[in-house]
């Protein structure tokens, strides 16, 4: 560690370069932190026998790891398009009129093979570009569900129920379109809050990219820590058998999947899989739980609140969850 | 966080990814599908990092060379930008928790918190593969033992691999963890035994050698059904590099 690094490192801190200044810069706490964690170490490995503790470990890591792929592309991909698609891009890709921009936009969400841990940057970056926040809400919601991995795994997950991944991509495609048109009505301009990024506007493109890159992992990444922390507490906590118990009722079932939805936090690439395993519940709230799972979750809410402030969370979250509620219940009754 | 820091704490990140991937640690979390997405999501992250370095350190070498701060690249987050780049220090956590920790696979305490895997109807049960005794998937064995009424299995000795977990009768079971896509939604698939008796402790790994049993049993959490093995011998090994089924 040169001299010159550190004068930097504090220049970056206070925003102004004083070099002789002695604060103590994130560097350094960066430093003391890791020292302290290897001196702990063994320590450290000791708390955690517990079963119970070390599953959450376990569980936390995994979702963490089973993200880093989504998460890394994604941000590559909002990298470039922030950076490198002009803005005319999408004033000629997309129809001019807001309202048929939406499902458009929900439509392309078809092409975007992801989860959603990937999709919450790649929306931030479409509204930074120009396009209108209700189309890049649809696209938001729309591209973890009905993309062709997600609706490949839903028919394997269903053998012999192709209706269900069929139910599923149209009835996520119309909570998309709907959320998309009913910001449209009821958005809000000043409820997103996009932090202040001069960096994109950098002189040199690839800076530029590299800059979108480090900041969105280290922001969308810290967010996503946030969820995987509070998925594996919930995957801990909850135990099965009290599931068991709740899915007798056929309206307390839906709602109860629902909420399950939002609190595992699974990707969408897997969550067929466990609704396939929780055979105890109807079909209807199986489905619900698909619908759900992808657009409102415990991750996602903690992403959503990070990208676009979290005054636009605290609407978008909780309408997009009764919406999916019932355009999955109704079609779940129409189609299962 | 200045520019460095979150440098540093990509290339941990990235490191730490890599090194799981490379060691198969990785695969106690996730499926083994994911490596080469892995892998590449590693080295993006170190080479951001690396990209993060070097256009600050460049940054400081210019501002040295021309003592006017004409860089005002100094704005990373910072001041009325927000507090968001905070919100990375919690990386450190899942970062030092694999490098530092590596968390087992799955073990009993997971195995007795959810039901186990029913197993599914086949429309058909190919003959098993030679071998004596054959080694036999969880799963696969409890399929042809429940819906198959144990007929591909007759007269042939086989070979399970698991974990020990704790039955809801305190006898001992024969575990694995089943993926969809990472730990998060692991399942178990749970085999009864019978015949001889089995004392390893809970999470020690066997191999168990054993003939059908017709008896068959539902696990209390959701009432899925569980075949039985009437064990004839078994011995302890050391986990299986693919801990999951």
């Amino acid at each position: 560690m040169t001299t010159t690094e550190n004068a930097a490192a504090r220049a970056d801190e206070s925003g102004t370069p004083e070099p002789e200044s002695w604060r103590i810069g994130s560097l350094e706490t960066l430093a003391v932190v890791l020292v302290l964690l290897l001196l702990v170490r063994n320590r450290l490995a000791g708390w955690l026998t517990g079963p119970g503790l070390q599953t959450w470990t376990t569980v936390f890591v995994s979702v963490m790891v089973q993200a880093v792929p989504f998460l890394v592309f994604g941000v590559v991909l909002s990298a470039v398009i922030a950076v490198f698609v002009p803005r005319s891009f999408w004033a000629r890709a997309l129809p001019s009129h807001p309202a048929l921009a939406v499902p458009a936009a929900g439509m392309a969400g078809v092409v975007l093979p992801g989860c959603e841990c990937g999709s919450v940057p790649i929306a931030g970056s479409l509204i930074r570009r120009g396009v209108t926040p209700a189309a890049a809400l649809a696209f938001l919601l729309a591209a973890p569900a009905i993309n062709p991995i997600v609706l490949t795994a839903t028919v394997i997950a269903f053998p012999g129920q192709p209706q269900m991944a069929v139910a599923r991509g149209v009835a996520s495609l119309v909570v998309a379109v709907a959320m998309g048109w009913l910001w449209l009505r009821l958005g809000k301009a000043e409820w997103i809050k996009l932090p202040h990024r001069p960096d994109l506007d950098d002189t040199s493109k690839a800076r530029a990219f590299w800059a979108a890159c480090r900041h969105d992992v280290m922001h969308a990444g810290g967010f996503l820590v946030l969820g995987a922390a509070a998925a594996a507490t919930i995957n801990v906590v909850v135990p099965g058998a009290w599931l068991q118990k709740l899915a007798d009722d056929p309206i307390i079932s839906i709602l109860v999947l629902a909420t399950l939805a939002v609190l595992l936090s699974i990707c969408s690439e897997a969550d067929a899989f466990v609704a396939a395993s929780l055979t105890q519940f109807s079909l209807t709230s199986r489905l619900v739980f698909l619908v759900v799972g992808p657009m409102v979750d415990l991750k996602l809410i903690s992403m959503q609140a990070g990208v676009f402030g979290r005054r636009f969370m605290l609407r978008f979250a909780p309408t997009t969850f009764v919406a999916a509620i019932v355009v999955g219940t109704a079609f779940g009754a129409a189609l299962l | 966080m200045s520019r460095i820091t979150q440098a540093v704490v990509m290339l941990l990140f990235g490191g730490a990814i890599i090194k799981s991937t490379v060691t198969d640690t990785f695969l106690r979390y996730v499926k083994e599908g994911l490596r080469p997405f892995l892998l590449a999501a590693g080295l993006l992250l170190v080479a951001a990092a690396i990209m993060t370095i070097w256009y600050d350190l460049r940054a400081a070498r210019l501002r040295k060379a021309d003592t006017a701060p004409a860089h005002h690249d100094d704005d990373d987050g910072h001041g009325h930008a927000g507090h968001e780049p905070r919100v990375g220090w919690l990386i450190l956590a899942p970062v030092m928790a694999l490098l530092l920790l590596s968390p087992p696979a799955l073990g009993s305490f997971a195995a007795g918190q959810s039901g186990s895997v029913g197993p599914a109807a086949a429309s058909d049960y190919p003959p098993l593969p030679a071998g004596d005794p054959v080694e036999v998937g969880l799963l696969d064995y409890a399929g042809r033992a429940v819906f198959d009424g144990g007929r591909s299995l007759s007269g042939r000795t086989v070979k399970l691999t698991g974990f020990i977990t704790p039955g809801p009768d305190g006898k001992p079971m024969l575990a694995r963890m089943v993926l969809a896509c990472c730990a998060a939604d692991g399942r178990p698939i749970k085999i009864g035994m019978t015949g001889a008796p089995i004392d390893a402790p809970p999470d020690a790994w066997v191999d168990v050698e054993g003939v059908y049993s017709p008896e068959v049993g539902t696990d209390p959490v959701n009432q899925a059904q569980i075949a039985y093995l009437d064990v004839r011998s078994w011995q302890e090994i050391d986990q299986p590099k693919q801990p999951y089924a």
